[in-house]
């Protein structure tokens, strides 16, 4: 999908909460053999965080680098599958802490883990037909996983927001196009009332994580006329590490097109956000002029893919707030008794 | 009793078909047999459905029924066949007997089995009702489980070590390579088998066949109807029998011994009239790497406690004294659960017309398919023969 107007990314943030828990302690726990498990460590948030505050920390950290004002920002859209409140939206409270608002759209996005992309993805229809000036797409999540289940290994926290406006000389990289596909595909989800997600096991693979990035990407390509080799960095959804490095090689990409976007192994899937932070690790890093694909995961099941193009005043202005290698390296590292503390795992009465 | 050809059959590939429901595999085997056997659909005097978990995993019983609406021929006789792993090679003698008795003229058999889409707990559920509810499974025990009381016990008893145990799934692969049905495709090391994880001690998870999707099925015509067909080979269905032993393994004398193996084999061989020296090929029912040991010697190709020589000797290679598991066995062909037996006998009939390319046994005349349900409860042999 092209756009009438060309869009650009005036500022981006991301947020990584301090702790860690290392998955061969959580395999200690459960008995499972250490040396089987998914990623390293994933990213735990500490007892006074939660969706919201975490998209607040990256929410700020897009409007330092985006250097305009606040009050200029006229949408927030948040996708989120971790909200602190079922009925009461994150929305409006991450605008009024961060200074947005009040005459402005704001709401919440639910699509699993494709959320923050699917925000984004709203953020730039509205800014390139004219209905806003600027607006913010946030994807947060505190991801749930039921002790001992698999999930537990990888259901992390973390948080990315990113700031749109018409391109100019100002933007840091604009979008050359996106491209959705969606299917009712039951590979994961969570009921009204339940704690924890299900999941259907090997039926979130092949039919579900792989064929809707697959599709996305591919569709995103031909649309766009573009080629693998015509991407310097390609940024997938991260539930694992082994899942985006496979989705890289069957969609014809090499590994060293992926590392920079690759983040799981060291923080875990942060759900909406995960995609997001990958691609921000990338802007933090990223020459002016190389071009990048982005493609979200979404259970249930759909993905969104972008090609964006970076521009020359990123070089300067990624500088104004912490990169995302800055949240990944400040960390503590939490045993299990202190993580199902943080969790809320403990049941008290 | 009139004799029995298997005029035809057909299969799908072994896979996790999350795009195709029950009915579909079933009917897609189905009309892949029609079509090698050259018959027409209304040739079908009847229908034998092998299946052994479509109730607690797909909610859908009456198999008989759907197949004969899905093929688009209902008024034909149709019902399912249920006995655990052996669902199919039971299917089969049901079949065989209906043709043999004299009763119809040409029927069809198909096993089928969808796996994939239930989540793991349900499918150990399914399963472990292959044994006793109100003694055993109760208990909470698994089908791995019990196989790995059995594989413990056999290395404690013959001093026999895993890795010689083990190399059983090496051999399965090195022939699932060329077997278009089968689910994988590929070579394994003995060194990854070992190393894999640990499903119940000792068993390894490369030890076990994989859960999967798939149908497989064949055409069985009496003499009178093979003469309207235009065969070059002719293959008969010599021997079927099916036995059985107490379901549990607590109530048997040794617990290394598949008792049902060895009757229905004895009976199978009587009625096709030739001895075991006569059989050239043998496809057995390796759910787990022990059982496939276990097997080569309930079969009588190796005293107790020494099967597992005959795989480490290469005996069992298509070029060895008792070529077994021609086309991949059920650890790298697949094993849905009731179209193994099915599968196995498709295998048999390609080899004995010529037609297993790279896996071929050189002038195979004489093969049989060993299905087993549960732990040796019930066990089919059915045995084919080259008539031309």
């Amino acid at each position: 999908m092209k756009t009438n107007n060309e869009v650009g990314i005036a500022g981006y943030g991301a947020y990584v909460p301090l702790y860690r828990i290392r998955d061969e302690e959580i395999a200690r726990v459960w008995g499972r053999e250490r040396s089987r498990v998914p990623i390293i460590e994933k990213s735990v948030p500490g007892m006074d965080e939660d969706s919201l505050t975490m998209a607040v920390e990256a929410g700020l950290n897009a409007l330092r680098r985006a250097e305009i004002e606040a009050n200029r920002i006229g949408v927030v859209f948040v996708g989120s599958e971790s909200p602190p409140y079922a009925v009461k939206p994150s929305a409006t409270v991450i605008a009024e802490a961060l200074g947005i608002g009040p005459k402005i759209v704001a709401v919440d996005m639910e699509f699993a883990c494709r959320a923050g992309t699917t925000a984004m993805q709203s953020v730039i229809g509205m800014v390139s037909s004219g209905m806003i000036e600027a607006g913010m797409a946030i994807g947060t999540d505190t991801a749930q996983g039921r002790p001992s289940d698999e999930l537990e290994y990888t259901a992390a926290a973390g948080a990315a927001a990113f700031i749109l406006i018409r391109k100019s000389k100002k933007t840091l990289a604009f979008f050359e196009g996106s491209y959705s596909y969606v299917t009712d595909t039951p590979d994961f989800w969570r009921r009204e009332g339940e704690r924890f997600p299900h999941h259907a096991f090997r039926f979130t693979g092949k039919p579900a994580y792989f064929r809707h990035i697959y599709e996305a990407s591919k569709g995103l390509m031909e649309e766009l006329g573009l080629k693998p080799s015509d991407f310097d960095h390609v940024v997938f959804h991260q539930p694992n590490v082994k899942f985006p490095l496979e989705m890289a090689k069957m969609l014809g990409f090499d590994k060293e097109q992926i590392e920079l976007g690759l983040l799981s192994g060291e923080i875990g899937n942060t759900y909406a956000a995960a995609s997001l932070i990958g691609f921000a690790n990338v802007l933090d890093h990223a020459k002016p002029g190389e071009r990048i694909l982005v493609a979200s995961f979404g259970s249930g099941a759909g993905s969104d893919a972008f090609s964006v193009v970076v521009q020359d005043a990123i070089e300067e202005r990624r500088e104004l707030a912490p990169k995302v290698r800055d949240y990944v390296m400040r960390k503590i590292n939490v045993d299990y008794s202190i993580y199902s503390r943080f969790r809320e795992n403990i049941k008290m009465r | 009793m009139e004799k029995v050809y298997v005029v035809g059959g057909g299969a799908t590939k072994i896979d996790e078909h999350w795009d195709l429901s029950l009915r579909d595999l079933m009917v897609q085997a189905s009309e892949r047999a029609i079509n090698d056997a050259g018959i027409e659909k209304r040739d079908i005097e009847a229908i034998y459905v092998g299946n052994m978990s479509s109730g607690p995993l797909q909610g859908q019983e009456h198999l008989g029924s759907l197949i004969s609406t899905w093929l688009g021929i209902p008024g034909v006789s149709a019902y399912k066949v249920e006995a655990a792993c052996a669902s199919g090679g039971v299917a089969l003698h049901s079949a065989f007997t209906s043709v043999a008795s004299g009763l119809y003229d040409c029927v069809l058999v198909v096993g089928v089995e969808k796996m994939s889409d239930a989540i793991t707990s349900d499918l150990t559920s399914a399963l472990i009702m292959a044994d006793d509810q109100e003694y055993v499974a109760f208990t909470g025990a698994s089908f791995v489980g019990l196989n790995a009381l059995v594989y413990r016990a056999y290395m404690e008893r013959y001093h026999v070590k895993q890795e010689d145990i083990a190399l059983f799934a090496v051999h399965d692969h090195k022939y699932g390579v060329n077997n278009p049905y089968a689910q994988f495709r590929k070579e394994i090391k003995l060194e990854t088998i070992l190393s894999s994880p640990l499903v119940a001690d000792p068993i390894r998870l490369f030890e076990c066949a994989p859960v999967g999707d798939g149908a497989a099925a064949l055409i069985l015509c009496n003499e009178k109807k093979v003469r309207t067909l235009k065969h070059g080979s002719l293959i008969e269905l010599a021997g079927s029998a099916v036995a059985t032993d107490a379901l549990s393994i607590n109530y048997r004398e040794d617990i290394l011994t598949l008792k049902a193996t060895r009757v229905a084999f004895e009976r199978a061989l009587k009625m096709a009239g030739i001895e075991r020296k006569d059989v050239d090929l043998i496809e057995v029912h390796d759910a787990f790497t022990i059982l496939g040991v276990i097997h080569l010697e309930d079969l009588g190709y190796a005293r107790k406690g020494e099967g597992w020589r005959l795989v480490k000797e290469g005996e069992i290679e298509i070029d060895g004294k008792i070529p077994t598991n021609t086309m991949g066995g059920l650890k790298a062909r697949g094993h849905p659960v009731g179209a193994t037996g099915i599968y196995q006998v498709l295998e048999v009939l390609m080899q004995l017309r010529g037609e297993a390319g790279k896996n071929q046994v050189n002038e195979a005349e004489i093969g049989l398919a060993q299905n087993v349900g549960g732990l040796g409860g019930t066990v089919t042999v059915n045995l084919l023969r080259k008539v031309r």
